[in-house]
């Protein structure tokens, strides 16, 4: 898939367009690479978007955007397809081990302008 | 300085019991290290096995699957059997035992567990070609094969007839025979000198009922009659029974091919009396409540035991002899505590059970019958004089109220004991909640309420297959089972554990309620599915299931639309995840045969593409290192070469594996290879709770390790033998025998609906093994679905794998085909192309592997480390 970007850049706004809204499929992610970070992009089902690390803390292999994605309680979710921790999307928590950070997922700024998604460089 | 020298124990005899013992000092750690060296002489040239279940291996069991415990068990250090190794002395004042084979072992303590023998009547003409006793495996196989050849013969002859056979013993013993000679479609006749069948475990009326239901089982039985001896035919070998004068119904002879005796067994006490211990008076060698002979060298356990002036046998005092010598030999002080003689038993498919004071012998004891003659079942409970309390019973036909009934002799009842009669009371009785700790669960293996209970609460037990581990309760004639189930579950319930089947926190019913739901309400979306029958938005859990029910169910791609959301990884790019998040490869190489020209393309395509390859367990190959952009490049040039899609990565038919058969094999008896890349072929792309093998082996040698695989097809002379529920891995299953001897055509029909059955019954990841121990009924259950038809869904099923095999298409060409499906293999969105920064490999034997974490430090140093993405977009294209 090769969009055609639109013309701010990155360093203009420090919003960085990955992709087209509709380029997503709801409730299957996508992994983008901003600047030197692989992130983590999904789509919920109520037209949400959120963005994590594609990291896998767990395996450090680069996988979370392959995981299933699903709801805990309210939660809404994304598990590892390697080891199946499962993250809260909204904040990377892991919910099978909510006190441990070093098994957590960063969180990305993300929007949607233009039907483009864009991805934040703060976070 | 030398250690003392182990103390030797000498165990004369390998069955059952003698099992019991051994396991029970090596459970103790009472074996070796400063314990005991333990030596099992066996006459039989086997290790001890089940002989309760002796029949089953007529109805469809091998003798590996009358294994007892666990077979590792003879590997103990300090334990030794000797199998095929009689004795034939015991010098006691040497303490030595001398077997046939002139060897002689020393003991410091000896433990007779010989047994018994069948008794055979000393009737003229008993030891005529055709008569067979009924006690061994090699018994049973004798008997076995000489039917067979009678069959043959018959069959060939100018006057084809069906080979009639005699039971001589009506007992226990006898019917366990009359059902084995009837599974091998013998005409049969049971022959008891007493007026009703079973004499010593039912009364009249249960005798009665009994009879009426063998009888419609197309077995006659003369009750009241004697053998007054046995004539043989022109060719030497047996052919008429005679009866004795003023039997029953005026019955003179019986024309007969072959004779049973299982008329009762006489301990095996030859050893003691001629080495000067005390017998009973009817045999049995005489101890005291702690086993002990009159020599305290010297133990005996079992039948060969006379305890009390009886000998006892059945095997449930047998083993709590055995435990009583472990305990005694480790220095405790344990007793017999009397014993439990309670029986259940399924004979010739008609359940029987007798249990506590069956006769109501005890004084003022009062009785609750209810018969039902066109049902088939008499039911007799045996109360105290004032009816409160159980004292024993007898039902007939119908005992499934017998694991509820038995633990509560000795107790009050409660309520109205008819409930527990009238078909409807049967299963439920009183909740098992109320059993006292004490109350003996397990009459086999003396198991009690309380201790399930404890093996839940105190070590953890979470399910019935832990608690049988644990306890040993349900693991020897397993007529408890449904009692120990009930009493795991309360138990866990009460400690807050969940035991609810619901399948994850957004569907409350099992994969099998949920199969169905989708089945019945043709539902064709997860969404619609959760909206309906489910809440939230679903998970890891039940996703999966979900994509796996509807492709069961359609055969629509498993990337159409919604469903592609549903997949795991490893089915969303049809590959398998490894350990660095790139993927293996799999190419499908039915029945394990490939061409020179195949192996050359998969050999090019792994060379271009820099993937590390290796031969797998099931008769294909593996590429490994795939980044998920390169899929769609590697299977255009696999597609091309004429592969499709292993489904390696699916819940789903892996392989079938195959030897190379009659075609070149010289001991090969059928051409397994066609037979195994016919099935691959056919069952290719089924969806399944869990990953499903195949094995077909072309004679009896299986090398194709058959009876390891969820289905295993051995090829016989006469057609196939078809197993199932094997299984390698994490808990390593023999398959076990469904049919015997089919045609092709019904061999793959039967499989057909043993599969479709399996995906449409088994609970999420349940392979096959599991699946055939927690349905209702088990194996037996599952055979009369598949070959009789006795819940009327063949047709269903056949239909079911009809569709699939209608609907297959390789997943693969049909994702190369389709543009929308190739845009998910991306390695970034913004980046399609590009690998993941993240992965490097190093060399090793030739071959690239990801690198460890130390050695990607170290490579960042020197600049050592290969890293893939560079290197391996060269060949991509």
């Amino acid at each position: 898939m090769t969009a055609t970007l639109p013309p701010e850049t990155t360093a203009q706004t420090g919003w960085t367009a990955v992709c087209r809204y509709t380029d997503l499929q709801p409730e299957r992610g996508v992994a983008a690479l901003v600047g030197d970070q692989q992130i983590a992009v999904f789509r919920l089902f109520d037209g949400s978007l959120h963005a994590v690390g594609h990291r896998d803390p767990v395996s450090g292999a680069h996988v979370i955007a392959r995981g299933l994605v699903g709801t805990r309680g309210d939660a809404p979710t994304v598990a590892s397809p390697m080891y199946k921790q499962v993250f809260d999307l909204r904040t990377g928590v892991c919910l099978d081990a909510p006190d441990d950070s070093a098994v957590r997922l960063p969180v990305h700024p993300v929007r949607l302008r233009d039907g483009w998604v864009e991805i934040g460089s703060g976070g | 300085m030398s250690t003392p020298a182990p103390r030797q124990l000498v165990v004369v005899g390998g069955g059952m019991v003698a099992h019991r013992l051994v396991e029970a000092l090596v459970d103790r750690g009472g074996v070796a290290d400063g314990g005991w060296q333990v030596t099992v002489l066996a006459e039989e040239p086997r290790a001890p096995y089940d002989r309760v279940a002796l029949t089953s291996y007529f109805s469809g069991r091998d003798p590996q699957d009358l294994a007892l415990g666990d077979p590792a068990l003879w590997d103990t250090p300090g334990v030794q059997l000797r199998r095929g190794e009689q004795v034939t002395e015991v010098d006691r004042a040497a303490r030595v035992v001398r077997t046939a084979g002139g060897r002689e072992h020393g003991y410091d303590a000896l433990v007779l567990a010989t047994g018994s023998s069948p008794f055979v009547p000393p009737v003229e003409g008993k030891d005529l070609p055709g008569c067979f006793v009924y006690r061994t495996i090699d018994d049973v196989a004798a008997l076995r094969q000489y039917v067979t050849e009678v069959d043959t013969r018959r069959k060939d002859g100018a006057h084809p007839r069906p080979v009639t056979g005699a039971v001589v013993g009506g007992g226990l013993l006898g019917l366990e025979a009359a059902g084995a000679l009837t599974a091998l479609g013998v005409q049969t006749h049971v022959v008891e000198f007493a007026p009703r069948l079973m004499p010593l475990q039912v009364d009249e009326g249960g005798g009665e009922a009994l009879q009426r239901l063998v009888g419609a089982l197309g077995v006659q039985v003369h009750a009241g009659t004697a053998t007054a001896k046995l004539t043989a035919g022109r060719d030497g070998r047996v052919a008429r029974m005679h009866a004795a004068e003023g039997s029953a119904a005026g019955l003179t002879h019986l024309d007969v091919d072959v004779v049973v005796f299982a008329a009762g067994v006489r301990p095996r006490d030859e050893l003691a009396r001629a080495s000067e211990l005390p017998v009973g008076p009817r045999g049995g060698v005489v101890v005291d409540p702690s086993c002990r002979t009159e020599d305290p060298a010297v133990w005996a356990i079992g039948e060969v035991a006379c305890l009390d002036g009886r000998t006892w046998g059945l095997v449930a005092p047998g083993y709590t002899m055995a435990e009583i010598v472990a305990d005694q030999l480790l220095g405790g002080a344990a007793e017999f505590p009397g014993a439990d003689l309670s029986t259940k038993l399924k004979l010739l498919g008609v359940d029987v059970a007798s249990f506590g004071d069956a006769f109501g012998t005890s004084p003022g004891a009062l009785s609750v019958v209810y018969g039902d003659p066109v049902a088939g079942v008499y039911k007799k409970l045996v109360l105290s004089d004032d009816a409160r309390t159980l004292l024993g019973g007898i039902l007939v036909g119908d005992a499934s109220a017998y694991a509820g009934l038995r633990p509560l002799v000795g107790r009050e009842l409660g309520g109205d004991p008819a409930a527990w009669l009238l078909p409807e009371g049967a299963e439920g009785g009183p909740a098992s909640a109320e059993l006292p700790d004490d109350a003996a669960v397990c009459s086999c293996n003396n198991v009690t309420a309380g201790s399930i209970r404890d093996a839940v609460r105190c070590d953890g037990c979470a399910d019935l297959g832990a608690v049988k581990a644990c306890t040993k309760a349900g693991t020897s004639c397993g007529s408890c089972l449904p009692l120990v189930k009930k009493l795991v579950t309360t138990e866990l319930a009460a400690a807050g554990v969940s035991v609810s089947s619901a399948l994850c926190e957004h569907f409350d019913v099992s994969r099998a309620q949920l199969f169905d739901v989708v089945r019945v309400t043709g539902i064709t979306s997860f969404s619609e599915l959760v909206d309906r029958h489910g809440r939230g938005r679903g998970c890891d859990i039940c996703k999966p299931v979900v994509a796996s029910i509807l492709a069961s169910l359609d055969s629509r791609h498993v990337l159409d639309g919604e469903r592609a959301t549903l997949q795991d990884t490893n089915d969303h790019v049809m590959a398998n995840i490894q350990k660095d998040g790139t993927y293996s490869v799999v190419p499908r190489i039915p029945g394990g045969e490939v061409t020179p020209e195949g192996l050359i393309a998969i050999g090019e395509v792994a060379r271009d593409f820099g993937l590390y390859t290796k031969i797998t367990g099931g008769q294909r190959i593996d590429l490994f290192g795939a980044r998920m952009e390169l899929l769609p490049a590697i299977w255009e040039r696999l597609v091309a070469a004429g592969f499709e899609s292993g489904h390696a990565y699916g819940k789903s038919l892996r392989t079938v594996k195959s030897c190379v058969g009659s075609t070149w094999c010289r001991y090969g008896v059928q051409d397994s290879v066609a037979l195994a890349i016919a099935l691959e072929l056919r069952y290719r792309g089924l969806r399944s709770p869990h990953k499903i093998k195949l094995g077909v082996s072309g004679c009896a040698r299986e090398c194709a390790e058959a009876r390891g695989k969820d289905v295993g097809v051995i090829a016989t002379d006469n057609g196939w033998n078809l197993y199932v529920g094997g299984n390698g891995g994490f808990t390593p299953r023999h398959a076990k025998l469904l049919a015997e001897d089919l045609d092709t055509e019904t061999l793959v029909r039967t499989i057909d609906r043993f599969l479709v059955y399996y995906v449409r019954t088994a609970d999420r990841l349940q392979r096959t093994a599991p699946w055939l121990e927690e349905i209702e009924g088990g194996l037996d259950h599952v055979r009369a679905v598949v070959l009789e038809d006795s819940l009327g869904i063949a047709a269903d099923l056949d239909a079911a794998m009809a569709d699939h095999v209608e609907g297959y298409t390789d997943e693969w060409r049909a994702t190369l085909e389709d543009p929308e499906k190739l845009r998910r293999f991306a390695s970034f969105v913004n980046a399609p192309d590009s690998p993941d920064p993240s992965l490097s490999y190093v060399v090793e034997r030739g071959q690239p592997r990801p690198s460890t974490a130390a050695e990607r430090t170290a490579g960042e140093a020197t600049g050592a480390v290969l890293v893939a993405g560079p290197r391996l977009e060269v060949f991509s294209r």
